[in-house]
């Protein structure tokens, strides 16, 4: 649009009448512009640049091609995108700036749990949304966020009896990095391996980034298991992997079963590293799907790279914006309380499949699925649910379908 | 048994690799090098960036990270250190804010990204440098298992530190060297060239760092901040080691490494790594100067 004398004056009539209006503002403070304005908050320098990058660039994808198909009731979206530094103090600082002085209602942001929790209070203390698009460990209940990733039971509920079953593998050595995510996956693993009459040798942990793996290794090999359950994460996983091939341990005797390698991780440490392993996620760039395919090709696109890879957080930001945009629609008001109330039971044709918001807890139904890492870094799916499955956020704590603890009311505490 | 001495042998080279460039640009030059660990990351993509665009595999790598890091060593000690001898704490500071510019100019592809062009194998993304297969396959060896890779480190590391102790002590620049860590100014009035010497020695030990970094590619992820742990770990073998000592360098590296290895296997990696600084404190305290120390400038 090119800014002649005439819409220039438009514009700031616009905002003068929208600025006399004061406080109605608050409620909806972009539409008088034909705009609606929403945060885009993740880390575009730092440590976890590498991977919250494609999951903005997914983020920013999405809002193009819904302004692109005429926006949402016909208002354009503008995204204000800030950067979290992959630091989580950093990220309280820009959720309270486009929360506060922007005045943003919804925010699109966030990959590891530190930095949710870190923004958290700001959301729920302004009553604006949050949209978390990345598997996480569960054990939360903010009628503040919506969950987009997985939760411990939709990467574990069918990989842990595929495993005992179909492989055949019973003695478990879980190992992650020391943090609460590998540590409540872990706990969740247990419980699901003594119901499916397996045994775990061992539990242990190292520091993020640890990147000296032969003791660990070595251990591995003395503990007598037969598969190895690994919630390692970042670039850990590099190092554990390359270690493991090194000291002749191999997938098929003795699989790495992952929750957290993904393809970026298997592009990294280089695929022969990880020919033959497991991982569990609801999408996988290899998912066979027209629609798929033609993701990746537009994404590829979007970020001018033909060889980027797709993967499960990336996915996730992708769709949560299309939920968020049908939310708007059906409430027709940009407000939190209207999305979150439009928000709920919310489905869209996601990449990797039909995907519904929960309405109870506001975490997201997706379809497990198990894929073998192949020699060309893409995995192969071996195995997937049916149907998507129900988010139970507090299934390390004994919740189950029938027996919610997280509800449109809140969190249970008395069933903790 | 043999396993457990194996991998405290592997973690000592390791550290041994790291320090032996810092034992010289600190043991010999007084030069607090923050900068270290990215000469160390400068290696490690040149192994990565020799592989993708002109196909040499690591055992090419090797020599021209040792070419590009020692180059790029002395661009620094040109622009930089030479006007800071002397002055311990401004080199530290000068040279944390070199090591920022070095990340960056890997993490922006030299500014390129700015103008929309991408260089595969740099940017602020993982990158893996691709070891030949014959040193990722183990052998056994009379019910031993033998890792070809790490077996690799070992023995490129001794060869390392061999070539290092014969240019100090058996080479005239050695000796120069040598005179110049003990009194530059006497060195100095006795006809030593001590600006290009220190210029070549600084060059020399960022180039070892240019070769450690190539080997540490092979089971770590190349990123750009890949050399900001490593060079903790180095301050620490050459400070107990004893500042200037070859010796010292190489004794230390093998006690903390060995150390390392038995608790890790004993208990966990992080306790393990508690009980190597508790012991750095413990020799600190005992011997302030190091294992082996001797009066220099």
């Amino acid at each position: 649009m090119k800014t002649n004398r005439r819409n220039f004056l438009k514009h700031t009539t616009a905002f003068g009448a929208a600025a006399a209006l004061g406080p109605s503002m608050i409620a909806s403070p972009a539409r008088a512009s034909g705009e609606i304005e929403v945060g885009v908050l993740f880390s575009l320098t730092g440590g976890l640049s590498i991977i919250e990058k494609s999951l903005a660039d997914a983020t920013m994808m999405a809002i193009d091609e819904i302004n692109a198909a005429g926006g949402v009731n016909g208002m354009m979206i503008k995204p204000i995108l800030e950067d979290g530094a992959s630091d989580p103090k950093t990220y309280n600082e820009k959720a309270s700036k486009l929360v506060i002085r922007d005045r943003l209602q919804t925010v699109f942001g966030s990959y590891t749990s530190a930095s949710r929790k870190a923004v958290l209070p700001v959301f729920e203390k302004r009553n604006s949304l949050y949209f978390y698009p990345t598997y996480y460990e569960g054990f939360e209940c903010s009628k503040n966020v919506v969950y987009t990733g997985a939760v411990p039971n939709q990467q574990l509920s069918n990989f842990i009896p595929w495993i005992t079953n179909t492989l055949g593998k019973k003695k478990f050595f879980i190992v992650g990095s020391n943090y609460i995510y590998p540590r409540e996956m872990a706990k969740v693993s247990k419980i699901l391996i003594e119901q499916n009459g397996g045994e775990w040798v061992a539990d242990e942990y190292l520091e993020l980034g640890h990147s000296e793996w032969g003791a660990m290794v070595s251990k591995i090999k003395e503990s007598g298991c037969d598969v190895v359950l690994s919630n390692v994460v970042g670039d850990s996983v590099v190092a554990f992997y390359r270690e493991f091939k090194n000291q002749g341990l191999t997938h098929d005797k003795l699989p790495i079963c992952a929750t957290v390698t993904s393809e970026i991780e298997i592009a990294a440490m280089g695929p022969e590293f990880a020919e033959g392993s497991y991982t569990s996620f609801p999408y996988f760039q290899a998912i066979d799907t027209d629609r798929n395919r033609d993701f990746i090709e537009r994404y590829r696109k979007y970020v001018n790279d033909p060889k980027a890879v797709t993967h499960h957080a990336l996915e996730s930001s992708y769709f949560q914006v299309y939920l968020w945009k049908q939310a708007v629609e059906k409430a027709g008001d940009i407000s939190a309380d209207a999305v979150r109330e439009g928000i709920k039971g919310q489905v869209f044709e996601a990449p990797n499949g039909t995907v519904t918001v929960d309405p109870e807890n506001l975490h997201t139904y997706l379809t497990p699925r198990i894929a073998q890492w192949g020699a060309d870094g893409q995995g192969t799916i071996v195995n997937a649910y049916d149907a998507p499955t129900k988010p139970l956020p507090y299934v390390a704590y004994g919740e189950t379908a029938e027996n919610l603890f997280c509800t449109g009311a809140g969190l249970d505490t008395t069933k903790l | 048994m043999s396993d457990i001495i194996f991998i405290g042998l592997s973690l000592s080279s390791i550290l041994l690799l790291i320090a032996l460039g810092l034992s010289i640009t600190y043991g010999a030059m007084g030069v607090i090098n923050m900068a270290h660990g990215e000469l160390v990351m400068i290696g490690a993509y040149t192994a990565v960036l020799a592989g993708l665009h002109l196909g040499l595999n690591l055992f090419f790598a090797l020599p021209l990270a040792f070419v590009t890091s020692g180059l790029v060593g002395l661009v620094i000690e040109r622009l930089v250190i030479r006007r800071l001898y002397g002055r311990i704490i401004d080199t530290l500071l000068a040279t944390w804010g070199v090591a920022i510019l070095l990340q960056q100019l890997i993490r922006l592809e030299f500014g390129l990204s700015f103008f929309g062009i991408h260089i595969d194998g740099l940017g602020p993304g993982l990158q893996n440098m691709t070891v030949p297969a014959f040193l990722t396959q183990p052998i056994d060896v009379a019910g031993m298992t033998i890792q070809p890779y790490r077996t690799f480190i070992i023995v490129v590391t001794l060869m390392l530190a061999g070539l290092t102790w014969w240019l100090m002590y058996r080479t005239p620049m050695g000796v120069q060297v040598r005179a110049i860590m003990r009194n530059p100014q006497i060195a100095a009035a006795c006809g030593i060239d001590v600006r290009r010497v220190s210029a070549l020695t600084f060059a020399y030990g960022s180039g070892l760092a240019g070769i450690a970094g190539v080997l540490l590619a092979g089971f770590k992820t190349v990123m750009p901040e890949m050399g900001a742990s490593v060079v903790v770990d180095g301050f620490l073998v050459v400070v107990v080691g004893g500042v200037g000592s070859l010796l010292g360098t190489i004794l230390a590296a093998g006690i903390l490494g060995q150390i390392n290895g038995i608790v890790a296997l004993a208990s966990n990696d992080i306790i393990a790594r508690a009980v190597v600084f508790a012991v750095v404190i413990a020799l600190i305290l005992w011997r302030p100067r190091g294992l082996f120390s001797f009066k220099s400038r």
